[in-house]
């Protein structure tokens, strides 16, 4: 176990003072071999400034889930580096890179992943759990308050509707205040006023909890809460934007050939 | 249709396996139980066989009843001088005389040579060329007046040499006599733990006490004499007290005893092969019920393709079927491995048996395939029908499951009913008065199954609470992984339930047959504390069971330092026609054991005289005796003889030392050829000492196959011996174990599949390997322990049934026992965990994220 991914304390969002909390150097990704090899990243290099959203953005097939994938340790690059809270992630063990993911990176997926058997609180706490520790009753409470859970903590995830269950599974991530979460199309699965209630949590947790987000999405709507947007198309960023409207984001998708 | 059901089945390869497993371990005991049980038979027919070659009639002793062999109690012999009346019958071309008994051989050690419970069997050889001679000569020559030739097994063991001097000790004392050959047996390999004694004719008829009498006359025909012919001349001159028989006659003759032997270990093992086929099902339909499951979406699509309920129904059954055949082929041949494992586990524990090669019959082949394809196809039948039930539309629901049985509602009073149903068949079974064996066995064995069933239905209600309860400790040992392992546990009632109900059925046996044997023990144990009151030692063979010659106890007689000995004699007689366990006392007895007198007084042990007789409280009731009663018994010599009751005794639960009708040593001697004991008992200066057990073993020393035991350890002798059947029984409940262990491991797998995704979220958000491993380990094992806990507490009701009925156990639990048993099932847990878990926690976190 490396003792160099201990270095920020447990459960804060604090990262390095210097520079960014996740960056990426020059990452490349192939799938495959010889003929039928596919680069779904092309050499990708990026920072991840603290308490901002950034919007992954580009067609389908544009390799975005593959950067977030990469980004979270959950695959390895081909070639490049991926630094977290100032450890060089590709060079973990598997045990290493779990208590790194404990500590530093929250999740919300496309479908939810609640465990059925687990009520809401208990969804959300289990992070806490599966890392052996308690959780702090006035956070967890203030967590479920945040996203508008309070009520249903009791509640199981089949007596929640979708856009419950994605909160939970927001409060899931925020729960031990990681130094970035990732999202992949948190919304994908979601009809749109539910869609709005998602984003707006997400954008909530990053103005007043100072959440660190990197969400991937191909919906102008949801990029258009984002601090920064960076559009990735055919394995390369293309594009980086600040504080642009959705109609200039469904512009600049549909000169990348998305419609 | 077809193809696409085989496609299937190898596309789930693992999955086939792990199903298959439980259907090849199911009937490799059936076929292992045959082949053993055939190789055994034709082992011994061909001893048998062997042993009358030569001859084409046999002439013997004959008793006035049919003799258990084990009492100790021969027909009684006659006089050699009917040989010379044979051998001038004008059709005899040869005849030949022998004697024969047992005869125990003793080590260089002093030690008596024994085998387990196998007999040393000792015979006179008339000459080595005798046609009728079975042993062919290995290795020096032929016995002559004061030698003896051993077989070849029993004289590389021991380090024998010819030459040698080698104790044999028969009725009477140790002899010392020289080692002339080394002998083997036909062709058979081993002849069972048997050992071989063979003498010249004088000296077997002196070393068993039967100067100038035979046992038998081998006879062979002249050529061109039919059986028939030699047969009728030989009965005009057979006198009474012996009988004529042909050769095969007299095989088979030999053979009835083992044979019936043959047929009850046939019958057991094949019980415990029944056993675990049962379980075997219980893990087949849960497979099958939850890969199914997980393809309701493939069934759906396939409905949506136009396919039929019918061709739906058909491609499960048969893929059952492609799988019940292929694991019966495997079983039939894994059974010929199992069986000779069992020939070393009978072996081990001391029972070996006489093997001459494996034996597969054609029966073993049928029966074996036929019984593993029908489990498994009724084991299918319920899935199969369930997934009839799957709609097209389920092709595109996400999450679809199969839809419920249109009798779920029914599950819960079904279940009650079965259970009801198996304990009211029980109860009936033992309490009902007059029913024939067979309907006690049928009342009882499908009572059992039934309750099974019934209680296997019932733990579905069982699971959520028990899982709660055994699963407290996971949660405080295995943190967020064990909290898991119990939720998870409780997640698929219906899952769990049918994975523990096969192990609970194990160790509701196991359970049963500890408590039995607690009760037996505890029982035998008060008994002999209470009967046994004013005596320091018993005398007993070395076996604790065989009854030994009456020359030992007066040689104990002799010993310094002892006051009475007091002999209890084994033997049988026929009473108010039927046969009886007869036994006989000594007046020295009298103040060495205390009995319930009901009627006459303790003074009957030493007034016997030469009518007396006393008998327990419930023969008495049964014929209707009291005191001045009349009984008339035959003895095997078949001489009759009236006595009169002067006792009636109410024996303690754990039994007496006495058979149904017991008699004075001196009548019974008088009427019986070469009378043993089953005990003696002893009374010595100064009580138990070291110096008076010196003095007994002194006494014991010409008689190596007796052993003197104080009141404790002749106890812990006795109960030494139910020690090694209990073993057998569990290692053959091992098996069911092993098989409901399997089930674990399937549902496990199959588990795992189906949470693939879940395991992909749980190791993204900080699940390490280990904890994983340690979810699924404790799942296991809660499952494993809901078994436990259901199974043990099954076997203590079971058991507590059986001994309210059966009137010579008292009721005991073996806590120590049960708790051990417990352990046990925790081990099953984690070890049916491994691979399962294995398996998870290798799982790919991204593909596991992606799976669908
Ligand atoms: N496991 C894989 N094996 C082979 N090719 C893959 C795999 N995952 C993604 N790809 C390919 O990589 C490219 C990028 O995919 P992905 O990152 O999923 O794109 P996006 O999330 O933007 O739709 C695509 O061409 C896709 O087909
Ligand atoms: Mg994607």
């Amino acid at each position: 176990m490396s003792e160099a991914v201990a270095a920020p304390a447990a459960g804060t969002a604090e990262a390095p003072s210097a520079g960014p909390v996740v960056s990426a150097n020059d990452l490349t990704r192939r799938y495959g071999e010889g003929e039928t090899a596919v680069d779904a990243l092309r050499g990708v290099s990026l920072d991840v400034p603290k308490g901002q959203l950034t919007a992954v953005m580009g067609p389908s097939g544009s390799g975005k889930s593959t950067l977030m994938h990469i980004l979270a340790g959950l695959d390895k690059p081909t070639t490049g580096t991926v630094t977290i809270a100032g450890t060089n992630i590709t060079e973990l063990s598997d045990t290493d890179l779990t208590k790194l993911r404990r500590r530093h990176i929250g999740f919300v997926f496309q479908f939810f992943n609640l465990l059925p058997m687990l009520n809401a609180e208990e969804n959300v706490v289990l992070p806490l759990s599966i890392a052996g520790e308690k959780p702090d009753k006035g956070w967890i409470d203030e967590l479920l308050g945040e996203i508008g859970l309070a009520q249903r903590r009791d509640h199981r995830p089949s007596e929640l509707s979708g856009g419950q269950q994605q909160r939970v599974a927001i409060g899931r991530a925020l729960v031990s205040r990681p130094t970035i979460i990732f999202a992949d199309e948190p919304t994908g699965n979601l009809d749109s006023k539910t869609s709005g209630e998602i984003l707006e949590l997400l954008n909530r947790s990053v103005r007043e909890l100072g959440q660190t987000i990197v969400m991937v999405t191909h919906e102008a709507r949801a990029a258009a809460i984002a601090d920064r947007i960076l559009f990735l198309d055919d394995g390369l960023i293309v594009r980086e934007a600040r504080d642009i409207s959705a109609h200039e984001i469904v512009a600049a998708m549909e000169e990348l050939g998305e419609s | 249709m077809t193809a696409f059901a085989l496609r299937g089945l190898f596309s789930r390869k693992l999955r086939t396996v792990l199903t298959a497993l439980a259907i090849v371990l199911g009937v490799a005991t059936v076929s292992g139980t045959y082949v053993l049980t055939d190789s055994i038979n034709k082992a011994f027919h061909s001893i048998f066989n062997e042993s009358r070659n030569g001859s084409d009639v046999v002439i013997s002793g004959k008793s006035a009843f049919k003799l258990s062999g084990d009492s100790g109690v021969t027909a009684p012999a006659f006089d050699e001088s009917l040989l010379g009346q044979v051998r001038a019958l004008t059709d005899v071309a040869q005849a030949d005389g022998s004697v024969n008994g047992q005869a125990q051989l003793i080590s260089k050690k002093g030690k008596a040579i024994v085998y387990g419970g196998a007999p040393n069997l000792g015979f006179s050889i008339a000459r080595g060329n005798s046609p009728f001679n079975p042993l062919t000569l290995v290795e020096g020559s032929w016995p002559k007046a004061g030698e003896v030739v051993i077989d070849k097994a029993t004289a590389g063991k021991e380090h024998f040499e010819i030459g040698q001097q080698i104790g044999v000790q028969a009725i009477g004392p140790v002899k010392r006599l020289r080692l002339s050959g080394i002998v083997k047996f036909g062709s058979v390999s081993t002849i069972g733990g048997a050992t071989l004694a063979g003498f010249a004719l004088p000296t077997a008829q002196q070393l068993f006490g039967k100067p100038a009498k035979l046992d038998e006359i081998a006879v062979s025909a002249k050529s061109g004499v039919s059986d028939q012919r030699l047969m009728e001349e030989i009965r005009t001159i057979l006198p009474s007290g012996t009988q004529a028989r042909t050769n095969q006659g007299q095989a088979r003759e030999d053979a009835k005893e083992t044979d019936s032997f043959i047929s009850f270990l046939q019958k057991f093992l094949l019980g415990f092969g029944g056993v675990a086929l049962f379980v075997g099902s219980f893990v087949i339909a849960n497979s099958l019920s939850i890969t199914i499951a997980q393809r309701t979406r493939e069934f759906g699509t396939l409905r949506t393709l136009g396919a039929s309920r019918r061709q739906v129904l058909r491609s499960i059954v048969l893929e059952a079927l492609v799988v019940g055949t292929l694991a019966s082929i495997v079983g039939l041949f894994a059974g010929l491995g199992l069986a000779k494992g069992l020939f070393s586990l009978f072996d081990a524990v001391g029972f070996t048996l006489p093997n001459n090669g494996l034996t597969l019959e054609t029966r073993t082949v049928l029966v074996s395939l036929l019984v593993g394809i029908l489990v498994t196809l009724l084991a299918s039948l319920r899935p199969a029908l369930r997934a009839t039930r799957v709609p097209p539309i389920a092709a595109v629901r996400e999450g679809a499951t199969l839809p419920e049985s249109r009798f779920a509602r029914y599950r819960l009073p079904a279940a009650i009913l079965l259970t009801a149903l198996g304990f009211g068949s029980l109860l009936l079974g033992l309490f009902v008065p007059n029913l024939s064996t067979a309907q006690i066995l049928l009342l009882m064995l499908g009572g059992a199954l039934v309750v099974f069933f019934g209680i296997a239905l019932l733990s579905v209600r069982l699971v959520g609470p028990f899982a709660w309860t055994l699963g407290w400790p996971a949660t405080r040992i295995g943190g967020a992984a064990g909290s898991l392992a119990r939720d998870n546990s409780r997640r698929n009632p219906q899952r769990t339930a049918s994975t523990a109900s096969a192990l609970m059925i194990g160790l509701a046996l196991v359970t049963l047959v500890s408590m039995l044997a607690a009760g037996i023990v505890s029982s035998f144990r008060g008994a002999v504390n209470g009967i046994w009151k004013n005596a320091d030692y018993a005398i007993t063979a070395q076996n604790n069971f065989s009854p030994f010659p009456i020359a030992v106890s007066e040689a104990v007689a002799k010993a310094p330092g002892v006051v009475a000995v007091g002999d209890v004699r084994a033997g049988e007689s026929l009473a108010f026609g039927h046969k009886i366990n007869t036994t006989a006392v000594d007046p020295a007895t009298r103040g060495m054991f205390d009995l319930n007198w009901k009627q006459g007084s303790p003074d009957v042990l030493a007034n016997l005289g030469a009518d007396g007789a006393f008998v327990d409280k419930g023969y008495a009731k049964d014929h209707k005796l009291t005191l001045g009663s009349p009984v008339q018994l035959t003895f095997p010599n078949g001489k009759q003889k009236t006595f009169a009751i002067k006792g009636i005794f109410d024996p303690p639960t754990g039994g007496s030392p006495f058979g149904r009708v017991t008699i004075s040593t001196a009548t019974f001697d008088r009427f019986v050829q070469d009378p043993h004991n089953l005990y003696s008992f002893v009374r010595m200066q100064g009580g138990q000492t070291d110096a008076n057990k010196a003095a007994l073993d002194g006494a014991l020393k010409d008689f190596p196959n007796a052993k003197a035991a104080t009141r404790q350890k002749f106890i812990d002798n006795q109960i030494s011996g139910l020690s090694s059947v209990l073993n057998i029984l569990y290692v053959l409940l091992a098996l069911s174990v092993v098989v409901s262990l399997f089930g674990i491991v399937n549902t496990l797998v199959l588990t795992v599949f189906e949470r693939t995704r879940e395991i992909g979220m749980l190791r993204a958000i900080g699940m390490t390997r280990r904890q994983v491993r340690r979810m699924i380990r404790h799942e296991s094992v809660i499952t494993a322990l809901i078994g436990a806990a259901i199974g043990i507490a099954l076997g203590i009701v079971l058991a507590g049934l059986l001994i309210a009925r059966v009137d010579f156990i008292i009721l005991s639990v073996p806590i120590g026992q049960l708790l051990v048993f417990a352990l046990a099932a925790i081990v099953v847990g984690i070890i049916a965990a491994i691979f399962p878990a294995r398996r998870a926690a290798r799982l790919n976190v991204l593909e596991a994220l992606q799976y669908e």
